[in-house]
């Protein structure tokens, strides 16, 4: 009971540690605000500050939302296709391995030149680095069909498209949740490297504009709210995983008697 | 009566096309009538889940012809159901969702599965009681043993009324017991409904119990080379498999394939 209870609170007692062991560095090293600012600063500016930050941060999330919804949509899109036919398996694979391979700041640039500054450069590359995980997962969980458990639902005349929907799809949603807790912390990622490149609005923006200004302490209280809320979107899907897969991961509840 | 529902003429398969291929079965010839239980004993790799896939047209002859119901088989043959050494059974559904399974794809029941529910559904639930499973019938598939995973294959693989049932070392993975209980439940299931049944299996003790005909296989690549007849006189019981008669016949078959396998 008392494992149970510990482990649950384990994540906050850590990240109170680590913040405790930082402020307490500020203070013994007499650290400068502009070097590393201490964690109490920085929660006074995000309290003070809250209206920028506020509004920065709903224009990420924002971008990173859409960003991701197109991945999704193209990720289960594409990995239906690699996953359900061997031919665009061989084929597609080592053209999807390069295209995740190329370091997506490099690829912000280019589409400034196409798109110009603003959210649409933004949203491609929270868009571009979020696909491939969904991609690959929803592929593998189509992919890995018992051979026998097909046998058995040919012999009984079943089109492929029967097999894709009473086994393919189901199978392969717990590893497409899996892949969108992933993917939802990957498209923060992307938005913000393209906003602190090509954008006047977002939290990317926020911390080139504040560091140009040595603003540090403005700097981390923006690096914080996008780490919450990275953290609140996985918490989210996982929630969502749960609730709808739970039978791929029950078994284990089980023997543990959960 | 005449034509048997399946019938084997001169049948090869070779598996990997190019260069380094397999002769997996060579010539083999099988008549099954209408009604029989039939079971293929024989070494393993000889190919009898390759016969399997040929009877219920997964796979197509290299030469030869596979005939259900007089008919060359080109494509899956939509009147069997299929259980093999593992369940395989969709963790997502319950027992009963999974042996509605069929339903949802066969037709006619497929039409029709979602205007009488409660009809098949009742069917369904039967089937389940009938092997045992009264009372088990919406857990999931992780609360069930081994052995009860078993049972709901086979009820899967039943509840479309297919009139060939083809199983693949079904009780190959349960344990001494709860395989000779599933010979019974199996039994009686045949004697109630006379589906056709082609069972393919290890154990020649469960051969001998349940078929009207045993056919021994050669090593790879798989021939039929020999044939004996079990006749029946009424139902059969796990008793008649301590009678002498029941031994004899147990181990003539071993000879026959303790010969294979010696060559
Ligand atoms: N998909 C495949 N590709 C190539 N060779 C195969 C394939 N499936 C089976 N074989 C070969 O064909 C032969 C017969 O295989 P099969 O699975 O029919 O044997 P089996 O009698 O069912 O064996 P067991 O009793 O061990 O289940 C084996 O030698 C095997 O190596
Ligand atoms: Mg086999």
């Amino acid at each position: 009971m008392s494992g149970r209870l510990l482990e649950r609170l384990m994540p906050w007692l850590l990240i109170v540690a680590c913040f405790g062991i930082w402020e307490a560095s500020c203070v013994i090293f007499s650290i400068q605000e502009f070097v590393l600012p201490r964690p109490s600063t920085v929660l006074a500016i995000m309290v003070k500050r809250a209206d920028v930050l506020a509004e920065h941060a709903l224009h990420t999330f924002y971008t990173t939302m859409v960003g991701f919804a197109l991945a999704v949509v193209g990720g289960v899109v594409l990995g239906a296709l690699v996953g359900s036919s061997r031919l665009l398996y061989k084929g597609l694979y080592p053209l999807l391995i390069g295209f995740n391979s190329v370091p997506k700041v490099a690829v912000v640039p280019v589409l400034v030149i196409w798109f110009g500054i603003g959210d649409v450069p933004a949203i491609i590359t929270a868009f571009l680095v979020s696909f491939f995980p969904v991609t690959v997962n929803v592929a593998t969980g189509l992919a890995t069909l018992e051979p026998e458990l097909e046998d058995v639902l040919r012999a009984l005349g079943a089109s492929r498209l029967d097999i894709l929907r009473k086994v393919g799809i189901p199978r392969s949603l717990p590893y497409l949740f899996a892949s969108l807790k992933v993917a939802i912390t990957l498209a923060f990622i992307g938005s913000v490297i393209s906003e602190t490149v090509a954008s006047n609005n977002g939290i990317g923006y926020l911390i080139l504009a504040a560091s140009a200004r040595f603003d540090v302490p403005l700097v981390f209280a923006a690096l914080t709210v996008i780490a919450v809320m990275g953290i609140v979107m996985y918490g989210l899907f996982a929630l969502v995983e749960g609730r709808t897969t739970g039978w791929a991961t029950r078994k284990m509840d089980y023997a543990m008697g959960g | 009566m005449s034509t048997p529902l399946v019938a084997l003429e001169h049948v090869s398969l070779a598996y990997g096309a190019r260069g380094g291929s397999t002769l997996a079965v060579e010539n083999l010839d099988l008549d099954v009538p209408q009604g029989q239980f039939v079971a293929v004993v024989g070494p393993s790799g000889c190919g009898k889940s390759t016969l399997m896939k040929l009877v219920t047209g997964l796979l197509p002859p290299t030469s030869g012809v596979a005939r259900v119901a007089g008919e060359p088989v080109r494509g899956p043959v939509k009147i069997v159901g299929m259980a093999f050494q593992n369940a395989t059974l969709l963790p997502w559904r319950t027992a009963l969702q999974n042996v509605m399974l069929p339903l949802e794809i066969v037709q006619p029941h497929r039409s029709r599965l979602r205007s009488a529910y409660a009809q098949y559904e009742k069917k369904a639930r039967e089937l389940l009681g009938a092997v045992g499973l009264g009372g088990f019938e919406d857990r999931f598939p992780w609360q069930l043993s081994g052995g009860m995973q078993q049972r709901t294959s086979l009820c899967r693989a039943l509840v479309h009324d297919p009139s060939l049932l083809m199983l693949d070392e079904p009780f190959g993975a349960l344990d001494a017991f709860t395989r000779e209980e599933l010979w019974v439940v199996l039994h009686d299931l045949w004697a109630a409904h006379k589906f056709t049944v082609i069972l393919v299996t290890h154990d020649l003790r469960e051969a001998v119990f349940l078929s009207d005909t045993v056919f021994v296989m050669s090593k790879r690549p798989g021939r039929i080379i020999a044939r004996r007849d079990i006749p029946r006189t009424g139902p059969r019981r796990l008793e008649d498999t301590y009678t002498p008669e029941f031994a004899g016949v147990v181990q003539d078959l071993r000879e026959h394939i303790g010969r294979e396998r010696a060559t």
